[in-house]
Order: structure tokens, then C-alpha cells, then sequence
């Protein structure tokens, strides 16, 4: 069995939400406050909406999306919200240049809903992250089996989705270590194909086992 | 004096089986460069209250992570919880003058109380408005200082406000239930949501027989749907419009409604209500009208659990526990969209909200008609709750405010 250089280090995030002084009442209010909100706000209400409610398979994968769905009623808008997926995107800045894209031009096409007053009010919040070393390490491919079946939810999390924007690649931290630590790049590529948003963080894991698993019984 | 209490131990490794091993791994990992540092918590009462509640569980839990955490309960008079109801009830947004002289009361206990706390952790919590004020005895750079609000700011009166304002804005951090409770302030604001405990009597598992014997007491009948709203005898809960949304679904279901709620016997306002709640009642005998003890966790549990659907139809609400209470029981929960309330029941994905009576009828109807929907509601409801309002999520929020104030620092 492969032996890494590099062992993969098992890390867990937990997330403060701040308040931020910032909402929006109307679509239009929506745009200036995703064009001015912090960085660390818009990844509060798209990557850490899909860790914090990734028990929800169907529609919810973001809190733009959500909000338009259920306090303007504009389902259309809310469907092209969203379909933007984490996936795509690198950086919080292409993120949130497409999501204001996206309201901009219903705006634009729409204006007599941009200022339509919504149910309840949108609030722009922020996370502050924190992260601890697990203190458990991994350099075969069953010691790493061992430690993600045992992670928490956050920890799950921090590694395969949030992962992507601290990397600045397409790709996840198991990805990344299964091929360049384990030389393991068919695998490493399923792994990151599983799909966040059609699967809970259970399943998506219980699915990466599953691979690993039928990876051990080739070796 | 004031108190510090002293609390049973709670093991933390008995949340493990409800939660998994990886969580309670997690808020180690959490607490280990937390180990050993000083923590106070201040509110002013011991017992009855959700603040008491929840730090009744939630400080033998950060004991067991080995954190140094003491609760103290700060003292006043008569005169001084009188202002302090006025205060709490003035900043929901009721009508209220205050006069100098309510100041200088609520001023002149804090005052009394910075001589008795030892004030001295290296992070104070600060429960509610009522001990405010004692971060003027803080010493500057000394140590850590953060407000928990548990009441919604979002309409307070101006005065009341002003007043408490000026010390609110010298903490280090301030934490609200839902963002719309905050205010515009120049210190950090946080989210803090108020948690139940999945151990407790009112949350954990109870054998079928004594779930049967509770509604044999209350001659509610385990064949047919049973609806439930869980609350005091309050306007603000409107039992009535309950009442009145439970004969629209009559029309179509053979169903029952179970209405339950703390003794109305020391509130003069809650016998009220219960009179017009049984006069609109009008000895419907699928009705069933529960006065309980003020403490009755078992009973409420049982009933919650015997439900079909639960019902909270408050037409004000502050976080509204009740439905965390509910959905962690994987029952499909039928609510008003008020206060906390869209923060745990997420419209059609945890549950169902409704703003009318009509509507609340309607939901209910569509949930009996459709039960295998009801069910995928429940269920995901309980995730919901277990990945944001239990007791073990609350810990690591604080965990992490500890871990944000210190490194920030």
C-alpha cells in the first residue's frame, strides 16, 4: 500500500455568524448590498448555507436563492441564483460578480419588481472562522478511510467544500492529497465528482467510502 | 451576595450516541487551547427562564471540556426586578415612561453587584439587561466582555434603549437570536440561537407506555390525529385563532386538538385568556384544554411526541424554543412566520408556515392529507435542529467566540 510523504492532517472549522449592518427590503436592495457586503459575507450566504443546511437536497442551495423564493416570490430569479455552483468558482470575487449579474439583469428586465417590497427583510451576515487541528493524521489510504469516517459534519465540510476556495482550485482537500500524496488520480477525480448539492454531507461521504473501499480491494 | 452555583455533572460523552463520536471530537479540539482558562457567567436568577435553562446544562458542559467556567447570579430587591420587568417589557416594545428613579434603582444594584462578583474571568458573559451595567467595573485591557441578548431589540423604546445603550456599546461583542433582534451598534454583533438539550426531560426519548399513560390522563385518544400547540395561556400565542383554525380542518378530518400550557393560576392576565379560550372552546369534547405545573418537562414531552402535527400560531414570538423542541422529535411542525420562528421552520423544507388562520388550517389539512410529506418534514426538521439549536452547538459557538476574542486580541 502507498505510503504519502506528506501526511493528510484532519483539520475542523467552526463558524461565528456576525451581524452585519447591511439588509435589503426590495431586489434592488438585494444588488447594492451583493455589490457592497464583504467577501466574508458572500461566502457566509453560499458556501456555509450548503454546510449548515446540507441535510436539504432539493432547492436549497444558497441564501440568495432562498430569500427571493420565499419573500419576493420570484421564483424564476431564484431558480437562476440558484444554479450558480460553488463548484465554478476559485474566488468570492468571480462569485459575486455573477451573482450580481444575475439580479442586475432581472432588475434590468423586470423593473417594476426590483422595488417591490419582499415579506421579510434580507440580512447580510458575515462568518468568522475558526479552525483547530483534529490532532489525527493520515498517510496510507486506510489510516485516511479511518479518519473520515470519523469526522464531523464541519470537518467534512472544511475539506471538501470550503477546501476549494483555499486551495484556489477546482478540486478538494482529499482530492488533492489522494493524487498528489497517494499517486491516486482516478480516485482523487471520482471524489470529486460527487455532488454537493443533489447529496447531504452523509451521503456524500458514505459515497467517498465507498470509493475509497472499492480502491483498497483493487490493491 | 450574589451566588455561585454549583451543578450536577453531565457527561459529555453521552451526547456522542446522538450526535456521533466526530462532534464530541470536535468541541475537544475546540476547547484544548481553551483548557483551563476562566470563564464567567452573569445573569440574575437561578431558576425558571430559558437564560437558566440553558446555563444550567450548558456550564457542566464546558466543565467537562475542562474549561474553568463559574455562573453567578447577581442579587437585587423587589424594586429592582420591578424596574428590570418594566425595562425587559419596555424593549419588546410595550408602552412604558421611565423615570429617573427606575434608573437609579437599576443603577445602584449594578453598582452593589460589581462589589460582590469577582468580575475577574478572563471572558465575563453578560445575560439580559439586567447586570448591564456592571461593565463599568472592568478594567481597561483587562479582560473579555460580551453582551447575550435574549430579547428581540428590534422595536425598543427609545428611552430604555438610549439608557442601556451607552454600557451595551462598551462590551467587546454583543449576541442576538436572529438578526433582526439587533441593533446598529459600534462593537461586534453575533448570532447566538437559543438551544434545547436533546438529554433533558423535556427532549429525550420516553418509553411508549408512558407516553400512553399521559394521554390516557388527559383522555386524548391515541387512534386519531392529534394536534398540539405547546404555550402559556397568552394572547400572543393565539390559543383562540388555534381554536378557530382547528374547526376548519374538523370540517374535514375526525381530528383533535390538545391546547397545553403552565398554570394561568399566579398570572392574572393567563386565567383570562384560558376563560376565552374555553368559552371559544364551547365544550367541544375533541378539545382538550391542559392547565400543567409551571415545571411539567415529562408531560410536555409526551405530548409532544403523542402529536400528529404541532402547532405554534403565536402572532408575536421571541425565538419560540417550542418548535425546536417539536422538530427534534421529527414532528411536522405548522407555525406562524414571527420572530425566531422562520429561522427553524424553513418554509416547505423543515416545516410548514402559514400567516392567517385560513392558512394555518390549510397546512395542517395538507399535512394529514399527505402524511408521507409530513414525515420527510419531520425529518429533516430534526437535522435542523441537531446541526443549529442544540445545547452542544451552543457550547461551540461560545467555544468560538472565545477562540475569535482571544486570538483578535
Amino acid at each position: 500500500m502507498n505510503t504519502a510523504e506528506t501526511p493528510f492532517e484532519f483539520v475542523t472549522v467552526s463558524y461565528l455568524t456576525r451581524i452585519g449592518n447591511q439588509s435589503a427590503g426590495t431586489l434592488a436592495e438585494l444588488l447594492t448590498g451583493l455589490e457592497n457586503c464583504s467577501d466574508a459575507s458572500i461566502f457566509h450566504h453560499t458556501y456555509q448555507t450548503l454546510g449548515s443546511h446540507h441535510f436539504l437536497t432539493e432547492g436549497f442551495s444558497n441564501d440568495f436563492a432562498q430569500w427571493v423564493l420565499s419573500d419576493t416570490n420570484r421564483n424564476d430569479l431564484a431558480e437562476q441564483l440558484a444554479a450558480l455552483d460553488i463548484r465554478d468558482y476559485v474566488s468570492i470575487a468571480a462569485l459575486r460578480r455573477d451573482l450580481c449579474r444575475v439580479v442586475s439583469d432581472f432588475c434590468a428586465a423586470f423593473p417594476h419588481f426590483a422595488g417591490q417590497s419582499a415579506l421579510e427583510r434580507f440580512y447580510f451576515c458575515e462568518s468568522v472562522e475558526v479552525t483547530v487541528p483534529l490532532g489525527r493524521k493520515a498517510r496510507t489510504l486506510d489510516e485516511f478511510r479511518e479518519g473520515l469516517a470519523h469526522l464531523s459534519h464541519a470537518s467534512f465540510y472544511f475539506h471538501f467544500i470550503s477546501s476549494r476556495l483555499r486551495l484556489q482550485l477546482q478540486t478538494n482537500d482529499f482530492s488533492h492529497w489522494l493524487a498528489d500524496g497517494l499517486g491516486l488520480a482516478t480516485l482523487a477525480d471520482s471524489v470529486n465528482h460527487v455532488d454537493i448539492y443533489t447529496n447531504t454531507l452523509d451521503s456524500s461521504r458514505a459515497k467517498l467510502l465507498r470509493l475509497i473501499d472499492r480502491e483498497r480491494r483493487k490493491t | 451576595m450574589s451566588e455561585t452555583l454549583a451543578l450536577a455533572r453531565i457527561p459529555l460523552d453521552d451526547y456522542a450516541e446522538l450526535l456521533g463520536a466526530g462532534e464530541i471530537e470536535e468541541l475537544r479540539a475546540l476547547a484544548k487551547p481553551l483548557r483551563g482558562r476562566t470563564i464567567e457567567m452573569i445573569n440574575s436568577t437561578a431558576i425558571g427562564g430559558g437564560v437558566a435553562e440553558i446555563l444550567n446544562r450548558l456550564v457542566p458542559l464546558a466543565e467537562e471540556l475542562e474549561l474553568n467556567i463559574k455562573w453567578n447570579v447577581m442579587t437585587g430587591g423587589e424594586d429592582f426586578f420591578d424596574v428590570t420587568k418594566s425595562f425587559h417589557n419596555a424593549l419588546h416594545g410595550a408602552p412604558y415612561h421611565a423615570s429617573p428613579k427606575d434608573f437609579e434603582i437599576f443603577l445602584a444594584y449594578n453598582e452593589r453587584n460589581r462589589g460582590t462578583l469577582p468580575l475577574d474571568a478572563e471572558f465575563v458573559v453578560i445575560h439580559d439587561p439586567q447586570p448591564a451595567a456592571l461593565i463599568e467595573a472592568r478594567k481597561p485591557g483587562s479582560n473579555f466582555w460580551v453582551w447575550r441578548c435574549h430579547i428581540d431589540l428590534s422595536h425598543p423604546n427609545r428611552a430604555v434603549w438610549d439608557f442601556l445603550e451607552k454600557f451595551v456599546s462598551r462590551y467587546d461583542g454583543a449576541m442576538f437570536s436572529a438578526p433582526e433582534f439587533s441593533r446598529q451598534l459600534p462593537i461586534p454583533q453575533y448570532l447566538f440561537y437559543p438551544a434545547i438539550d436533546p438529554l433533558s426531560e423535556k427532549n429525550q426519548e420516553l418509553e411508549p407506555e408512558f407516553i400512553a399513560q399521559v394521554l390516557a390522563r388527559f383522555r386524548i385518544d391515541s387512534q386519531r390525529p392529534i394536534l398540539t400547540q405547546i404555550s402559556r395561556f397568552d394572547r400572543l400565542k393565539d390559543p383562540v385563532g388555534v381554536i378557530r383554525a382547528y374547526r376548519i380542518v374538523k370540517r374535514y378530518f375526525d381530528c383533535q386538538l390538545v391546547l397545553a400550557g403552565g398554570s394561568a393560576s399566579d398570572d392574572p392576565e393567563g386565567a383570562i385568556v384560558l376563560k376565552e379560550v374555553l368559552r371559544e372552546a364551547d365544550n367541544d369534547p375533541d378539545i382538550r384544554v391542559i392547565e400543567l405545573p409551571a415545571w411539567a418537562p415529562l408531560e410536555v414531552n409526551a405530548l409532544q411526541r403523542a402529536s400528529t402535527i404541532v402547532i405554534q400560531k403565536s402572532l408575536r414570538e421571541g425565538f419560540g424554543l417550542t418548535v425546536s423542541e417539536a422538530l427534534w422529535k421529527r414532528k411536522p411542525v405548522v407555525a406562524s412566520a414571527v420572530g425566531g420562528i422562520p429561522i427553524q421552520i424553513i418554509h416547505k423544507h423543515t416545516g410548514l408556515l402559514a400567516h392567517s388562520v385560513e392558512g394555518t388550517a390549510y397546512q395542517i389539512r395538507f399535512l394529514l392529507s399527505h402524511p408521507e410529506i409530513a414525515v420527510k418534514l419531520g425529518e429533516h426538521g430534526h437535522q435542523h435542529v441537531k446541526e443549529s439549536f442544540l445545547i452542544t452547538q451552543k457550547l461551540k459557538r461560545y467555544l468560538t467566540l472565545f477562540l475569535t476574542l482571544a486570538r483578535g486580541s
